[in-house]
């Protein structure tokens, strides 16, 4: 009889690598129908390219490092930070803008650290810190949302703004384009305005953007169809929404003229997203369950002071990087107490 | 401390896995034995700890209980003669531990009488000296059963302080594995009896039972038995929910009392004692009717065998002879497990025989340990760390010990692993985690070894410089003070003159003693 000797346990693991990377990504399905509902066919083109770009990067970088391409390639790592990239940019961003996002996010963040599981920091907030610091113009130009566009480009305008980096001549930016609501807010409390009278502008819905909203409810599904299955931790989401609430509560009660409330930060800009799908991120995130909660904790703290008094409207990005860099420090600090001890 | 109520509250221990069991399959068909093998091979040592002496030599006619070694101490656990036969040669024979290893194995040719040996039973246990109790354990040849097989008798007396709840484990909690259940349905008086002379020789007041939730009719017939055989209420049985690994010695203590065993002490320092429910019939077996331990309850079970079930084997017994009494194994299995599939130890073969600690025998083929791609890097996702009961971080001693940070690892409390494997079954990157454990024990064991050899050298050396740079020094001084008394030719005088005042001195001090 002949057998093999290996080591306990000898019954195969519940789960692979590939299969935690597919549910992320059939957890994203709802925001981005939402998305295209709202912003048009742009969002398609830029998943596309963004996996495209990353795909054809990873097995360039592989083929450098040596290292087999089969595995890494259909691990569907790339692919989950190339279309979270995507959600970030505006729909229709020229095409270098997901090449140079994917250039970072890609070569430098992941496989410069050492490829899968040893990049420090979130390769797609990397990827977009990148393109928001170096296509400032690209990055702002947001399409309205379809209640208050002249009508979403179609297939061949979208196309030809992408890939061109121009708009059709039937198309201009005054007409498309719109500031993004956390934009409006920014510009309109230096300007001294009040909340109230920012928010009266039909950018803005019920919470948060017109539209936008929608968007964060749906990622809020998916998120909770992956704390279900346990893909994801509660504990992130959790700390992240529930400090948004804890620490701009008590603002918006005692200035609500000048602070927007608890549920338009929520329901504004990337955080409902960060919450589920950014923080989340397991190989630059802590490992420790209180670590966790520190970790989405300290990305709410930061993204509203960079929303309150930093240079751009949104700071999930930043905020995410940051709190990367604490992670080792956090995961020594939070270590649990083993039995017995 | 206070005496916790064990069992009064059930409590939870973190992480654990919730395991689809698979253990009905092999409980359908009633207990069987085997039939007996033309060789029975008996390793000399089927526990932890040395053997003692051999009492037999090759060709020697033996009966059935009939002792072949000698326990010189506690730590020491004789072997008996499972059936009557001639003893045909002392060898080194494939075993289970170490995997892939042999060991001094004893090789028995049954004649088929099955005659007994005498038999020494207590006539009256309720009597006896907790001493007298333990004498008789293990001269059994009693280890524990579920596994471990730690020896009974070391377990049952030592210095430590009085143990007041024993409790007997009947939850197996590994998937597959239901010999205890099927012991707990056929015999659940000799499970009550034995509990109750073990407590007796402990000194501990209670006994309880711990079962799993999903054992039905285990609860019912250890119910009934109680009401024949514990008048005075002593055993109580405790259903605990079937996470794993809960069957494990210090989990189960965690869910009934809610304290943990120190990790630099024992059960005993709670005033508890942890044993499987088999040692505690094979205790009643010894004590009651004199009978050595030579036989236990096998599971025989997996998806590569046709017939699964429980078999009442003799010690010794090749697992050739089990598979053969379930019906046979599929063509393409891929792998034999000594207990089961979640921290099971695998089998090189089927010639390996059964000892006091083989609860089950896994067939697996090669589709049930199928991988679906080969070992990834690890994604840091968390998920080892939320399933291990020893609130360890795996995936930090794994990039430590992938380092050879030993020294790292062990300051992460490497050595609390309880290796039960719920790590790497969740692991998305299919990393062998317990492989690396285990790895990391050894070599940390290893320069464990190797230090304490380094450190008694280097003493040694010290303390033989020490030595020398004395006896120099004391020359020296001896040498100095001759000189000096050569050089001043007084000196010489005042001594003398110092030795019979000194002599005088005392003369007086004597005659003043005399006077009183």
């Amino acid at each position: 009889m002949k057998v093999m000797l290996a080591g306990a346990p000898h019954i195969p693991p519940i789960s692979t690598v590939s299969g935690v990377m597919k549910q992320v990504l059939y957890a994203l399905i709802p925001a981005i129908a939402a998305h295209l509902w709202f912003f048009g066919l742009g969002i398609l083109f830029q998943i596309a390219l963004a996996t495209g770009f990353a795909l054809a990067l990873e097995a360039a970088m592989l083929k450098l490092r040596q290292r087999p391409l089969g595995p890494f390639l259909s691990d569907y790592s790339a692919v989950v930070t190339a279309v979270l990239f995507a959600l970030c940019i505006p729909p229709l961003a020229p095409w270098w803008i997901a090449f140079t996002g994917m250039l970072f996010a890609i070569v430098v963040a992941k496989h410069f650290y050492g490829g899968l599981g040893h990049n420090l920091f979130n390769p797609a907030m990397v990827g977009f810190a990148a393109v928001i610091v170096t296509f400032p113009l690209d990055l702002s130009q947001w399409l309205a949302p379809r209640q208050l566009s002249p009508g979403l480009p179609g297939l061949w305008q979208t196309a030809h703004a992408i890939f061109t980096g121009s708009l059709p001549e039937s198309l201009s930016w005054d007409t498309l384009s719109q500031a993004t609501p956390l934009d409006a807010l920014k510009t309109g409390v230096a300007e001294n305005r009040l909340v109230t009278e920012i928010r009266d502008a039909p950018i803005f819905g019920d919470f948060g953007g017109l539209g936008w909203e929608w968007i964060a409810n749906f990622y809020a599904l998916g998120g909770l169809w992956l704390v279900y299955r346990r893909v994801i931790s509660w504990h992130v989401p959790v700390a992240l929404l529930a400090t948004v609430v804890v620490v701009t509560v008590p603002m918006w009660l005692m200035g609500p003229d000048i602070n927007p409330s608890p549920l338009q930060h929520i329901f504004s800009g990337a955080l409902v997203m960060a919450a589920f799908f950014i923080a989340t991120d397991p190989v630059s995130g802590c490992s420790t369950m209180k670590g966790r909660l520190l970790f989405g904790a300290g990305v709410a703290i930061l993204t509203l002071a960079i929303r309150r008094f930093g240079g751009y409207p949104d700071g999930v990005a930043f905020a995410v990087l940051l709190m990367n860099m604490a992670v080792p420090l956090i995961d020594r600090l939070t270590r649990p107490r083993t039995y017995g001890h | 401390m206070r005496d916790l109520e064990v069992g009064e509250h059930l409590y939870r221990f973190p992480g654990g896995l919730k395991l689809r069991h698979h253990k009905q399959i092999a409980c359908r068909d009633p207990l069987a034995r085997p039939d007996l093998p033309e060789a029975l091979y008996l390793p000399l040592q089927q526990h932890q700890g040395p053997f003692g002496e051999v009492l037999v030599q090759p060709g020697d006619r033996v009966l059935k209980g009939q002792p072949l070694s000698r326990a010189r101490n506690d730590r020491e656990v004789p072997v008996h003669a499972p059936t009557s036969g001639t003893i045909r040669e002392i060898k080194p024979w494939p075993v289970s531990w170490p995997p892939a290893g042999e060991a001094e194995c004893l090789i028995l040719e049954p004649d088929g009488n099955e005659t007994w040996f005498e038999t020494n039973a207590l006539e009256n246990w309720h009597d006896a000296e907790p001493a007298e109790l333990v004498e008789h354990i293990r001269a059994a040849g009693l280890a524990g059963l579920g596994g471990a097989m730690f020896p009974t008798a070391a377990k049952l007396r030592g210095d430590w302080r009085q143990v007041h709840t024993l409790i007997l484990n009947g939850s197996e909690c590994e998937p597959y594995i239901s010999c205890d259940e099927m012991l707990m349905r056929e015999r659940p008086g000799a499970i009550i009896e034995g509990g109750l002379i073990l407590a007796r020789a402990l000194g501990a007041g209670k006994v309880v039972i711990a079962i799993e939730d999903q054992m039905g009719a285990v609860d019912k017939s250890l119910t009934r038995a109680l009401a024949e055989h514990d008048p005075n209420d002593i055993c109580r049985i405790v259903e605990v929910t079937t996470v794993y690994p809960e069957g494990g010695e210090k989990q189960l203590i965690q869910v009934l009392t809610g304290a943990e065993v120190p990790h630099d002490g024992l059960p005993q320092d709670l005033g508890l004692v942890c044993l499987n429910v088999g040692t505690a019939a094979a205790a009643r077996d010894a004590v009651i009717e004199g009978k050595p331990l030579i036989e236990r309850i096998v599971t025989v079970s997996g998806p590569g065998i046709a017939h699964p079930r429980n078999l009442l084997t003799l010690l010794g017994t090749p697992v050739s002879n089990l598979l053969a009494a379930a019906g046979g194994v599929d063509d393409d299995i891929e792998r034999l497990v000594l207990g089961g599939p979640m921290s099971g130890l695998p089998l090189a073969s089927d010639r390996i025989p059964i000892t006091k600690g083989s609860n089950c025998i896994l067939v697996l083929r090669r589709q049930d340990t199928r991988r679906e791609q080969p070992v990834m890097p690890c994604i840091n996702c968390g998920e080892c760390v939320r399933v291990c009961p020893a609130s360890l971080l795996p995936q930090e001693l794994y990039k430590y010990l992938k380092a050879e940070s030993h020294e790292e690892a062990d300051s992460l409390d490497l050595f609390d692993c309880i290796e039960c494997g719920c790590c790497a079954h969740v692991c998305p990157s299919h990393i062998p985690l317990v492989d690396w454990y285990r790895h990391g024990k050894g070599v940390l064991r290893e320069r464990g070894i190797e230090d304490a050899r380094a450190q008694k050298a280097r003493q040694r050396f010290e303390a033989r410089e020490k030595r020398i740079t004395e006896e120099k020094e004391e020359r020296r001084r001896k040498r100095e003070q001759r000189e000096r008394k050569l050089k001043s030719g007084g000196d010489a005088r005042s001594e003398v003159q110092a030795a019979i005042e000194r002599a005088q001195s005392r003369s007086t001090e004597s005659d003043k003693d005399a006077d009183q």
